[in-house]
């Protein structure tokens, strides 16, 4: 299995690490396949994703594929960063190989959830 | 950067002496060693000499010994050869759970084809109890395999005593000893062996060779056929200089086992504990004391086993990990689990097998990196804060 070299680099300097303080909206998701797990944290204004961290507990294309998500909706309105699938993840990092694309799914999830959560906030 | 190996379980660097030893066997000495001529005789020659050697090393006589294209079709030849030769004797077969897929998965395939299985669990430092295999047995029970030392935990299974119960049973002992050949003390006559696999390059020969020891008075059908080979009992021209290599490979082990050995486990213990103190949350995998000499396998919590390999490759230090993220199928490792670890510990598996290569220096800069490492991927990991570790 080789890791393409932009998915090594998203993984040695992984991007956003953290946590916000008094985030707006929080997501995490566990992944049944091989039992990681990954949190995401947004901050927003003006329908925009102003900051967002994460953790993830996983092999290095889980880790690689939250950072590059997090770089991909930074400064995103949040129906953009809806919108942002694990395949536009995956392609963002130049493909990753077939047994870890289930690992990206958990990057999509944790952030639709994060989303998710802002907007049920929003409505309380 | 200089590459500092400890994935020696996994395989090992050909010695030089065994590549000198090999190189005349491609080009010089090229005959068939089935041929009458003096070039297929002179091969005959360096096929009868390398297995003497290996048949020393484990105190067997040489015609007790197959070679095989290695360690994985040693083990086939021994479970399904036996099986096939013996069904009307009885039908029951034991392993245990921590067994290499070589074995485990020849034993399920046995199984579907209509033989009785029971798999052996362990006690959570990786030992097969003699008693537990002793209640396992059954009147129908034939043959018996359990490995001589794990690949993954280090831990040395009590052979001895578990050939014994399989004899009062009835049944043969066959063990899975590629981890162990070269390494431990091995007698077979002594320790009630029947059968036992080995493999070349675990022990600084070349790969695709391996060896099946079968005691004289045990009988086996062929897996491979079409020729006369081994006394008729593995089919295929010899692999003349990987045969070659393998003997001398087999040769080197036993003149050096017990230097090396001492040397290996003062390494071990050394990598194993500097790990241990210096990682918080780590935790020792197998039995602490009878294990593979400069065998070190540990789980780090909060990690995941493949971000630690792939951090320590760029640092120049090879290793390998049990954790399901490694493993392709996505399964975390039979071993760990059957250790009874939790997956989520099982994720965080390193292990780190020492060879002739390794020094005291070596080991320092290891115990350098390594809490690096982890520390890194913690400050990364939703687990660590929830456990309160401070990111
Ligand atoms: S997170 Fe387990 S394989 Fe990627």
């Amino acid at each position: 299995m080789m890791y393409s070299q932009k998915v090594m680099d998203h993984f040695m300097n992984p991007r956003n690490i953290g946590e916000i303080k008094m985030a707006d909206g929080i997501g995490e998701v566990g992944n049944p396949v091989c039992g990681d797990i990954m949190h995401i944290e947004i901050k927003v204004e003006d329908n925009i994703i102003q900051d967002v961290k994460f953790k993830t507990f996983g092999c290095a294309a889980a880790i690689a594929t939250s950072s590059m998500v997090t770089e991909m909706v930074k400064g995103r309105t949040l129906e953009e960063a809806e919108r942002i699938t694990n395949r536009t993840v995956a392609e963002a990092l130049d493909g990753l190989p077939p047994v870890k694309m289930h690992c990206s799914n958990l990057a999509a999830d944790a952030l639709h959830e994060a989303i998710k959560d802002y907007m049920k906030r929003q409505q309380a | 950067m200089k590459t500092i190996y400890m994935d020696h379980s996994a395989t090992t660097p050909v010695d030089p002496r065994v590549f000198d030893a090999i190189i005349p066997y491609y080009n010089d000495v090229f005959g068939n060693a089935s041929s009458v001529h003096t070039p297929g005789q002179k091969a005959r020659q360096a096929v009868e000499d390398a297995r003497d050697k290996v048949a020393a090393l484990i105190k067997a006589t040489p015609q007790e010994i197959i070679f095989t294209g290695g360690g994985t079709e040693a083990d086939n030849q021994a479970l399904i050869g036996y099986m096939q030769a013996n069904a009307h004797r009885g039908k029951h077969i034991i392993t245990s759970a921590i067994e290499h897929h070589a074995v485990l998965d020849t034993c399920e395939y046995l199984h579907k084809q209509g033989y009785d299985l029971t798999v052996l669990p362990v006690n959570p430092l990786g030992v097969v109890e003699p008693q537990v295999l002793k209640d396992a047995m059954r009147e129908d029970t034939v043959l018996v395999s359990i490995m001589h030392a794990n690949n993954e935990i280090g831990t040395i299974e009590p052979i001895k005593e578990l050939a014994a119960v399989a004899h009062e049973g009835g049944a043969v002992f066959h063990t899975d000893a590629v981890q162990s050949f070269g390494k431990l003390d091995i007698n077979v006559r002594e320790m009630g062996i029947d059968m036992l696999s080995a493999s070349a390059h675990k022990l600084y020969g070349p790969k695709g060779i391996g060896c099946l020891y079968v005691n004289k008075k045990i009988r086996l059908a062929k897996l491979l056929h079409g020729g006369a080979q081994e006394r008729n009992r593995r089919a295929g021209t010899e692999n003349v200089p990987a045969i070659v290599g393998f003997g001398v490979a087999a040769e080197l082990a036993g003149e050096n086992r017990l230097e090396s050995q001492a040397r290996l486990s003062e390494l071990g213990v050394r990598l194993q504990n500097g790990i241990l103190e210096r990682v918080p949350h780590s935790r020792l995998t197998g039995h602490p004391t009878l294990r593979l000499p400069g065998s070190v396998s540990v789980c780090f919590e909060f990690v995941e086993g493949e971000s630690v390999l792939l951090m320590l490759d760029s640092y120049g230090i090879a290793a390998s990990s049990g954790s399901a993220c490694t493993s392709g199928s996505l399964d975390p490792s039979h071993v760990l689990l059957a250790i009874g670890l939790p997956h989520v510990i099982a994720h965080g598996s390193l292990r780190l097998t020492l060879g002739h290569s390794n020094t005291e220096e070596d080991v320092e800069y290891v115990l350098d990196i390594i809490p690096k490492v982890v520390k890194s991927l913690r400050k990364m990991s939703p687990l660590y804060k929830d456990a309160g570790g401070v990111a």
